[in-house]
């Protein structure tokens, strides 16, 4: 990893005005070891179902093996009657435990199908393989899969919906018999004079895509553990989501309980990805069980459930157009996306939406237009997954300028170089607005630079003497590069607590919700650098609603801005009334003083200290004493860090491949990463992000593939068949960092965790396509597999 | 437990503890570890032998814990990650392999970890200096989401080097 | 995934594994456990009985045996990754066995088991058909020997009746001085093969093909070895021409398919890695005559 110095202005943060903020940087932009890591490793981590709660129930689920089906019969009787098992739920046993079945819809939509949420339980139609029908609780889990097979149920097949074409075909099925129609949602998202543009443009290039997106596949799945307490009417409920304040709502109102009784605790979470950023139904039975039976219930979900029940992304298909100058400068781009929701939309249309607000990415584009039109079909419902829609728009933006280039007989690079936004016209108005009505303005960044260093870093001039000298070995290699954007550091708030206690301990607490990125060491850095105190000193807590009343959790690539912005800003406070502290009880002057290791001491007479311990102990206040003048109570402060702004991150990724025509097998050879975040406030862990998101990445241009048939049967349903990249698929990867401070935030940052697999499927196949240059291969798709390869080489070569 | 499971008598050793108990014949190593002896830091990813979440050293070869019957395992020595840190902790309460894990930013989620760490214990017994293809074929039979591998390796190697200077 | 419930059994020497699979009612054998176990999580199989083999020692072992060498059906692949005897004697046995599966599944992973199991893209089915393998199978009133092209019967089909169990093969290692390949395709390492190919050549001492074996995994139902490949063969110098010939004629053999992976491509991929393979075996075993361009 590099780190290139930063181009762009150096922000100064509005800091409490008598007593500067620290800028050292001793603690932020560090690569510390994580405090995460010691238990992890000593094998103490506490996941889901390693919490040591004695004797709980086990529950099980019984799961549509239908795409869609009305269910004319099921008896319960030989599963009730099987020793070893303590109750079965169907749809109306749950029912009499909630306030409704139909689970809240996550996010607001005013224009949205109603009545489109999936069912806690659904027990008289079922509309994909994998639906929620009944729920066995039992004292083993093996118990509860032996109940399971002893549910009889007679299925009436109905037609079924399998993908978006077809969806869209009048003649065809409705996906549910309570849907109005096979479209969920249609809408439009543009701006600018797109017809005239390109009615006038000296070239006009069509494109139809298919890009396919699979599962999350967090290696740890979901589950979810529930303890009733009947004395206090109160429930506690750990499960592993990336937001656990938006589930203790959820659980609070479909279980008809006050907020204040039910508490949502996110233990160690292994891994996230998208796939746990939603409220599910099994979030919603297990409570409904453990305080119906009055026994702790666990659900641990399996692989075989995660395939069909948890979320996938899944298809979309775009037919584009780009319009460009005689000189290949961008002058419109519009086009269709169909999109595949699957049988419910449990959270929106923010996948879609964001596919299509993102298709410009980091280029300038006067005119744009995109019909959006999401299909319903017999399938595991779909919200996003890393990159939440930002991959398949830079494949389109992508493909269409790698078209551009092959038409105009230009350099690709050369294409891109021309229609970036340069630094000078930062910030720059997209001309969009987000899901909420708010414009969408990218902050900072220098485009051109980060493909420069991409191109500088991957040895771009002197790959045609290296693809030359290849090819005369009878060798195919070939280059490719993309760039992309993310919109990172959704608002409209994230939440810190930071309280010192009268021991000296600093506790930390937040909403946001760490699933694996090292959160806690990033928060933990941002709080020592305003503290001066070691990382061992602080204490970071993360998703437990008893803790902080506030929170939204982890998606959008946004917790280190909006938290580290909000502990940033809670540790200015503390270190503020720290110093205000000690300017009254040790009589000297605030820049006097200065906070070192843990210690308010005189600058001039070090051995004259308060230890913090002993700030908090006097602002905890005695009865009947005053706390020095001017001072509010408690040595903490909360940081509620608001914005409607996000900081967009940006990448250029290049890569060279070589393939093999007799196999259709792809190898990458280097792949090379430039990425501006902003500031990095843990460059270790900030390369670990990038690491990760390729190699996701790879996974959805080379591997990842969630198959089904044409009766909507999945047909991946083992990690034997659904294909994540491994070790020995993977080459050694490059980062390079740039660091274009964020303004719209105090600490200058912008979101990592998505941005590493934006760019990598359109570059990976751009040079795939590079390699078999000689046959003219136009790839239109991802993933793209090996069949697949040679299918276009054949049809090339016979062309 | 339905009185109806069947249950056998079984004798192992793990992490150097002689355990002597009942266990559901059906019940599969993995589980029998987590669930009977609560040694939760094997942690269960798919439980149909492709993750290796599981992977646990019997009789001193790594193993999928959840392609082993626990009763299979009557008799054998089972080691698992709580056993690592025990034989040469160092200064975080950390082997070797697991501090280079702890240098090299190699966990994220840290679920995946405790398999890979047993693998790489196998590999790093076998062969005390693994080039990056050795440690890449081992690791082969791992999946992480995380992080992508690459810390993984350099860790691995990291592990090999600080062997090789003792 | 739980395991459905089944009664457990240890025997510990072959008579006593032979009288419980006879006489218990729908017993599963239970080899390395690489592929039963996952069926058994997944539930695509219920046995009312399990049998474990792995504490039967005798059907362990590696061993010579006159001209031939005899592997026990228990022997785990580790065992033979790291057999200076597979290595000396059965090159083409000590290369494939490396593409099975991962370190962590081959410690456990049995040769008898991948048989029984018969994936047609496995690579020790491949090997066993390669070199003309006899499986000798232990039957409750004696013993049964099955050349490997009788025993793959069909698709995950072995040629063994209710009762009886694998007890060891037996295979003749090729002459000194043999050349041989194993090169398979798979999507990642370790996966299955999507096709393999295994090929072995003597040479005489003028440099010609004298003795060729010529085999596919994945194309067909079970691992089929390609007369014609090795006709084209037999009697050449293997030439350029001829490895072409005989690559083509690996592309015609009748090839399974299914949505994911068609026909025409595992064809392709049998020519491809043929037309790679027979160099690769040439070159080992003109090491040896000296005298083949």
């Amino acid at each position: 990893m590099d780190t290139i110095v930063p181009a762009g202005q150096v922000l100064v943060p509005p800091a409490a005005p008598d007593v500067p903020e620290r800028t050292a940087r001793r603690m932020f932009g560090q690569p510390l070891p994580r405090i995460e890591d010691p238990a992890l490793l000593r094998g103490e981590g506490r996941f889901l179902d390693d919490i040591p709660m004695p004797d709980p129930l086990h529950a099980a689920f019984l799961r549509s093996p239908h795409a869609h089906a009305r269910v004319t019969r099921i008896d319960l009787s030989a599963a009730r009657a099987l020793p070893g098992v303590v109750a079965v739920f169907d749809a109306d046993a749950i029912a009499r435990e909630l306030t409704g079945l139909r689970m809240p819809l996550g996010f607001p939509s005013a224009t949205l199908q109603k009545d489109i949420t999936p069912w806690v339980l659904s027990c008289t139609e079922v509309a994909f393989v994998g639906e929620a029908m009944v729920m066995v609780v039992a004292e083993s889990r093996a118990i509860a899969e032996d109940a399971l097979a002893l549910i009889e149920v007679d299925f009436e097949p109905l037609p079924v919906v399998h993908d978006c074409h077809q969806a869209l075909d009048d003649r065809e099925p409705v996906v549910r018999s309570d849907a109005a129609s096979n479209v969920a949602e249609q809408l439009q998202v543009g701006f600018g004079e797109v017809d005239p543009a390109f009615a006038q443009a000296p070239h006009v290039f069509a494109e139809s895509l298919f890009v396919h997106r699979g599962a999350a596949h967090p290696m740890e799945g979901r589950g979810v553990l529930a303890r009733y307490d009947p004395v206090e009417d109160a429930i506690t409920v750990w499960t592993s989501t990336q937001m656990a304040h938006e589930v203790m709502h959820s659980i609070a109102a479909m279980l008809g309980m006050d907020q204040h009784n039910v508490r949502v605790v996110a233990p160690d979470v292994g891994g996230g990805f998208g796939c746990k950023y939603l409220t599910y139904p099994e979030e919603v039975a297990i409570p409904a069980a453990a305080r119906c039976l009055r026994r702790p219930v666990k659900w641990v979900e399996d692989r075989a459930e995660h395939f069909i029940s948890a979320i996938h992304e899944r298809d979309q298909y775009w037919d584009v157009e780009i319009a460009v100058d005689a000189d290949a400068r961008i002058l419109g781009i519009r086009g269709r996306l169909l999109h595949d929701q699957g049988a419910y939309t449990p959270q929106g249309i923010n996948l879609p939406y964001n596919a299509a607000t993102s298709v410009t990415g980091p280029y300038r584009v006067p005119a744009y237009r995109m019909d959006v039109i999401i299909c319903q079909t017999n399938k595991t419902p779909v919200i996003p997954v890393r990159g939440a829609g930002y991959p398949q728009a830079a494949f389109v933006m992508e493909r269409l300028l790698d078209r551009v280039a092959r038409e105009l007989a230009l350099d690709r690079a050369e294409v891109r170089s021309r229609n970036l936004v340069p630094p000078g016209k930062m910030p720059y108005d997209k001309g969009l607005t987000n899901r909420a009505g708010v414009r969408s303005i990218v902050d900072s960044g220098d485009y051109p630079a980060t493909q420069a260093a991409a191109l500088a870093r991957i040895d771009h001039a002197g790959f045609p003497a290296r693809q030359h000298a290849a090819r005369a070995q009878g060798r195919f290699l070939g280059l490719g590069l993309a760039n992309a954007v993310k919109a990172t550091s959704r608002g409209p708030f994230e939440s810190a607590v930071i309280r010192v206690s009268p021991q000296g301990r600093i506790d930390l607490y937040t909403g946001a919700l760490a699933m694996g990125q090292g959160l806690a060491t990033a928060l933990a850095q941002i709080a020592a650098e305003q503290l001066d105190v070691p990382l061992s000193m602080i204490n970071v807590t993360c998703g437990d609603t008893g803790r902080v009343s506030l929170g939204m959790g982890g998606f959008a690539s946004r917790q280190t801005v909006m938290a580290g912005s909000s502990v940033h800003l809670a540790a200015v406070e503390v270190r503020h009334k720290a110093l205000k502290v000690g300017e009254q009880m040790l009589g000297v002057p605030v820049d006097g003083l200065r906070l070192h290791d843990g210690r308010v001491e005189v600058a001039a007479e070090p051995a004259r200290f308060l230890t913090l311990g002993d700030i908090a102990r006097k602002l905890k206040g005695a009865p009947g004493y005053s706390l020095p003048p001017g001072v509010t109570p408690g040595l903490e402060s909360t940081g509620l860090f608001q914005t409607n702004s996000q900081a967009h991150a940006n990448a250029c990724h290049a890569c060279e491949v070589e393939v093999d025509p007799g196999t259709g097998a792809v190898r990458i050879l280097r792949y090379v990463a430039v990425h501006d975040s902003g500031r990095l406030v843990n460059p270790t862990l900030a390369e670990g992000q990038i690491h990760g998101g390729i190699v996701h990445g790879i996974g959805n241009a080379l591997f990842e593939k969630m198959g089904y048939d044409a009766e909507a049967q999945p047909v991946t349903g083992t990690f034997a068949d659904y294909l994540l990249p491994t070790s020995t698929e993977i080459p050694q990867i490059e980062v390079v960092f740039l660091e274009t401070p964020s303004p719209t935030n105090p600490i200058g940052v912008k979101g990592i965790g998505e941005a590493g697999t934006i760019p990598v499927a359109p570059a990976i196949v751009s040079a795939i396509e590079d390699a078999l240059a000689p046959w003219g291969v136009r790839v239109a798709e991802a993933p793209l597999s090996p069949v697949r390869l040679l299918e276009l080489i054949d049809a090339a070569g016979a062309g | 437990m339905s009185s109806e499971e069947p249950l056998r008598e079984i004798a192992v050793t793990v992490n150097g503890t002689l355990h002597r108990c009942e266990v559901a014949e059906r019940k599969n190593l993995a589980d029998f570890l987590r669930h009977d002896l609560r040694l939760t830091g094997t942690h269960v990813g798919c439980e149909h032998g492709v993750c290796g979440a599981c992977t646990v050293l019997v009789d001193g070869v790594s193993a999928r814990g959840c392609l082993m019957l626990a009763v299979q395992a009557d008799g054998c020595t089972v080691e698992t990650v709580e056993s690592l840190a025990a034989s040469e902790p160092g200064p975080a309460g950390l082997g070797p392999l697991q501090q280079a894990f702890r240098d090299r930013h190699a966990l994220q989620c840290g679920f995946c970890t405790p398999g890979i760490l047993m693998s790489l214990t196998e590999l790093l017994r076998d062969d005390p200096s693994p080039d990056e293809e050795a440690v890449r074929l081992v690791l082969s039979g791992h999946l992480c989401r995380c992080t992508g591998y690459q810390n993984i390796v350099a860790a691995a190697l990291q592990a090999a080097r600080a062997r090789a200077g003792d | 995934m739980k395991a459905p419930s089944f009664r457990y059994h240890a025997p510990r020497t072959l008579d006593e594994a032979l009288s419980l699979a006879s006489t218990l009612p729908g017993p599963r054998l239970l080899a390395g456990g690489q592929s039963l176990m996952p069926m058994l999580n997944f539930r695509l199989v219920a046995p009312q009985h399990v049998i474990d083999l792995n504490r039967v020692a005798e059907l362990s072992g590696i061993r010579e045996d006159g001209e031939d060498l005899v592997i026990g059906s228990m022997t785990r692949q580790r065992e033979i990754e790291f057999s200076p005897l597979v290595q000396a004697r059965l090159p083409l046995l000590a290369e494939a066995i490396r593409w099975v599966g991962h370190r962590q599944t081959r410690n456990r992973g049995t040769i008898g088991g991948s048989l029984c199991h018969l994936d047609p893209s496995a690579e020790q089915p491949l090997v066993a058909m390669a070199m003309d393998a006899r499986l000798c199978i232990a039957t409750p009133g004696g013993r049964r020997e099955v050349p490997m092209r009788s025993f793959a019967v069909d698709l995950m089909t072995p040629a063994l009746e209710d009762g009886e169990i694998l007890a060891e093969l037996r295979i003749a290692p090729w002459a000194a001085g043999h050349g041989w390949a194993f090169l398979e395709f798979a999507r990642r390492h370790g996966d299955y093969a999507i096709v393999a190919v295994a090929v072995l050549l003597e040479l005489d001492a003028a440099g010609n093909a004298s003795r060729v074996s010529i085999a596919l995994g994945g194309v067909g139902a079970t691992p089929l070895r390609v007369p014609a490949a090795e006709a084209r063969l037999l009697g050449t110098r293997v030439a350029g021409t001829d490895i072409e010939a005989a690559a083509a004629c690996c592309a015609e053999v009748d090839a399974l398919g299914d949505p994911q992976v068609p026909a025409w491509y595992r064809q392709r991929l049998a020519r491809t890695l043929c037309a790679r393979a027979i160099p690769a075996a040439l070159a080992r075993a003109a090491g040896h005559a000296g005298s083949n361009p």
